[in-house]
């Protein structure tokens, strides 16, 4: 008898140590040697998602799912969990009821996941493409090299597939109309340039099935009559680009790309990019620029890269999950496709839950799913049960979203009424203890730095904006600073020449639609009330709840608090730099956060 | 450890020649001498620029757009910290100020024994492990002070063995 020990190699994974894991296994595994009534085959995957919790162990066909492996669990899985099924209890997920679930079926953070961009991944080992055909991979780029050219594009047309990098164009529609110029050569491009921060969905895939978007880029190409093809990768992304080199050219020694694509007389030639590290590359104009070897500026579009992308040639760019359901939506058809998610918005959509949330990873969801669902029944919750305060989505060009819209249903256009987007899928789960104004001034500063700077509005626009910003969090916030905030924010919308530019506003103008009582917190009374920004904060210890168990003092890196042990602690504000990680580490909520104007007032020790 | 090569005509040589002569491969290039040398220097970008039959500004003006390009030279252990969102809200700034404590200097800057370099980065997409800190390509995640003090201490102790 054989069983497979899967163990999770994403990144998130490896920082948790899980080669070490592998290693361990291995070692377990072959001193158990010819006693061993079962053989154990160990297997590295793609990232699971769950990366919090990792290193990911699992054990098939027990299907049986252990979190949070250390190399010296290795001899026990295998002697009991491998030899006799038997199950380790303290490695297996804790739910919300506090029960040992088995499976990821039964783990509330898989359980109303609906996979299919992800489906592959963390069950084949991403540099094996024994493992990608075994799953039935490329089967569908075999079925497209038969099909003609109107027919792929009529399936992913009716499919409704629309581009999940953030624009949401119809990759029909795209494809429809390159394959519609009879100007060769044509290119086909994906966009693996990730940018946003707090989205990592398109490194995930990468890394855990890299065949998949191969295959998709595939397809595109052969459906448009493109011989040549590019994936532009983040330079972050090490192993995302060390899997699909690998990839290319196991696909390329079997004769399902090259000079051949599937023994048709389709030919194709694809080669890695690795991005210069500039968020502004993500945007199509900029990202050819760069892979023809200039500085990634956009220009304006009054000729789409559909007609003319690089080097001036048809051009199709898709984005990395784009790419990874055009092989389902081959084999399965359009119509099956479609009928997942909502009316306009088809399909599912993977999401980066991050922030303040319990139970942090990559989520895969129907287009439709309440935020409510995403982050209370997915994510668990607010991290220590504290209160939500707002989500953010879309990464730098997106918007806040508020706890009265919770119950909004994610797609495409729905997000995009209140002045957010959907973008690329990054969420970010803010609790009462982050600022709003600071998130503002945060992303604002990230869009200072990545700007171009080619059109003014958005280069001048974001630095004035980001002065303001900078005043209004360090106290020096005036009358009227909202307002003009305002004008500029319409200002940068109206008159910016790429989409970054355009919507570079979003979030300070939709931190000021909902928060907008915050910002005068911090102009008129001097205050932060998440306790975050530092020149307006001071945090004191309640003596009535403090019981001086001393974890305070303990990490505090001003060494500013006093205090024995069981007996009340006092912060000196002298000392104090106002980082809060006192109010971090205490247990029992003894660290208020006060405005700067507020410490006198209480009797706080000088 | 990877083992950074002295610059010379001869490696540059190497680099460039190991790519057909096109423009497309100007980035290619000057980030295979980054990871050389840990920075592009000025008489590779020379060689480019003949190479390819391009004007030098056209590749100096590539080599300051672009992060993953620095003009000045490295130090030997690098300490990335993650700002991107995730990690933001889950407490990079108290980091971010955590080394410059530790280090006595700024993102982007070196300290003056050459031992380490700083720099903030927008998102390594390790966002459920934030906040996060890579040394080298080591990452490490949910990164509190105390860690940070210890992590710091490890690569001083592995770097002087």
């Amino acid at each position: 008898m054989e069983k497979q020990i899967l163990i999770c190699c994403g990144t998130g994974c490896r920082a948790n140590g899980s080669m070490k894991v592998v290693e361990a296994l291995n070692e377990a595994a072959r001193e158990q040697g010819a006693d061993a009534r079962v053989i154990a085959d160990v297997k590295t995957t793609g990232c699971n998602g769950f990366c919090e919790n990792g290193p990911i162990v699992k054990i098939l066909p027990d299907n049986l799912v252990y979190y949070k492996v250390k190399p010296a669990d290795a001899k026990e899985i295998i002697e009991k969990t491998v030899q006799s099924g038997e199950e380790i209890p303290r490695l297996m997920y804790k739910d919300d009821t506090g029960t040992r679930v088995r499976s990821q079926e039964e783990n509330p953070f898989y359980a109303h996941q609906h996979k299919v961009a992800l489906r592959h991944i963390g069950r084949i080992d991403p540099e094996n493409i024994e493992d990608y055909l075994k799953e039935g991979g490329y089967e569908a780029l075999k079925r497209a090299v038969s099909m003609t050219s109107d027919e792929i594009i009529t399936e992913v047309e009716k499919s409704g597939l629309r581009g999940r990098g953030g624009a949401g164009f119809p990759a029909g529609r795209k494809w429809r109309t390159a394959a519609s110029y009879e100007h060769f050569p044509k290119y086909v491009a994906c966009n693996g340039d990730e940018g946003d921060p707090g989205a990592f969905m398109d490194r995930s895939i990468l890394e855990g099935d890299p065949h998949c978007v191969i295959e998709g880029l595939a397809i595109a190409a052969v459906a448009v009559g493109a011989e040549e093809g590019f994936f532009y990768i983040r330079d972050e992304y090490d192993l995302a680009v060390k899997h699909i080199k690998k990839a290319i050219q196991d696909a390329e020694e079997r004769g399902i790309i090259g000079e051949s694509v599937m023994g048709s007389s389709h030919r194709l030639k694809l080669s890695v990019v690795r991005g210069g590290g500039a968020f502004v590359c993500g945007e199509s104009t900029a990202l050819m620029a760069s892979i023809e070897g200039r500085v990634g500026e956009p220009r304006a579009k009054y000729i789409r890269s559909v007609q003319r992308g690089l080097w001036n040639q048809p051009t199709v760019l898709n984005n990395v999950e784009t790419l990874a359901n055009i092989p389902v939506i081959i084999q399965e058809g359009g119509d099956a496709f479609a009928r997942i998610g909502t009316k306009n918005s088809s399909g599912t959509k993977v999401f980066a839950l991050v922030g303040k949330v319990k139970r942090t990873g990559l989520v895969e969801v129907p287009m439709g799913t309440t935020l409510r669902h995403l982050i209370y029944d997915i994510g668990g919750g607010i991290l220590n049960n504290r209160a939500f305060k707002a989500v953010q989505t879309g990464g730098p060009s997106g918007g806040c979203i508020p706890e009265s819209m919770l119950d909004l249903e994610v797609d495409f256009d729905s997000l995009a009424e209140y002045g957010a987007m959907m973008g690329s899928g990054g969420m970010i789960v803010m609790d009462d203890r982050s600022c709003m104004v600071e998130v503002a001034r945060y992303y604002t500063n990230f869009l200072c730095e990545e700007s171009c700077g080619k059109c003014t509005p958005c280069r001048e626009g974001l630095r004035r904006t980001l002065e303001i910003l900078t005043d209004i969090c360090e106290g020096r916030g005036r009358e009227g600073d909202i307002e003009l905030l305002e004008r500029l924010g319409h200002a940068m919308q109206d008159a910016s020449l790429c989409s970054l530019g355009k919507t570079a506003a979003n979030p300070v103008l939709t931190t000021i639609q909902y928060f907008r009582e915050e910002y005068e917190a911090h102009i008129r009374e001097k205050r932060c009330p998440a306790g975050v920004c530092k020149e307006l904060t001071r945090f004191a210890i309640q003596p009535e709840k403090c019981i001086g168990c001393d974890m305070c003092a303990r990490g505090c890196p001003a060494y500013a608090i006093s205090g024995g042990k069981k007996e009340v602690h006092t912060i000196d504000q002298t000392k104090c730099i106002a980082c809060g990680s006192c109010r971090e580490a205490c247990k029992f909520d003894a660290v208020v956060t006060l405005g700067r104007n507020d410490v006198a007032e209480r009797g706080q020790q000088a | 450890m990877v083992e950074f090569l002295e610059v010379s005509i001869e490696s540059i040589d190497q680099i460039i020649h190991s790519y057909e002569c096109s423009q497309r491969y100007a980035l290619a290039i000057m980030q295979d001498m980054q990871r050389t040398y840990q920075y592009v220097p000025r008489e590779g970008m020379e060689a480019l620029a003949q190479y390819l039959d391009c004007p030098v500004s056209a590749l100096y003006a590539m080599a300051t757009f672009y992060k993953a390009l620095s003009l000045v030279p490295k130090g030997e252990h690098i300490i990335k910290c993650c700002d991107g969102t995730a990690c933001h809200i889950r407490g990079a700034s108290t980091l971010i100020d955590g080394v410059k404590r530790e280090l006595g200097i700024e993102p982007g800057e070196t300290t003056e024994d050459g031992f380490f370099s700083f720099e903030t980065v927008n998102c390594l997409g390790s966002c459920a492990l934030a906040p996060v800190l890579v040394v080298d390509d080591v990452y490490y995640g949910k990164v509190t002070l105390e860690k940070l003090k210890e992590i710091i201490a490890d690569v001083r102790k592995g770097g002087a063995a």
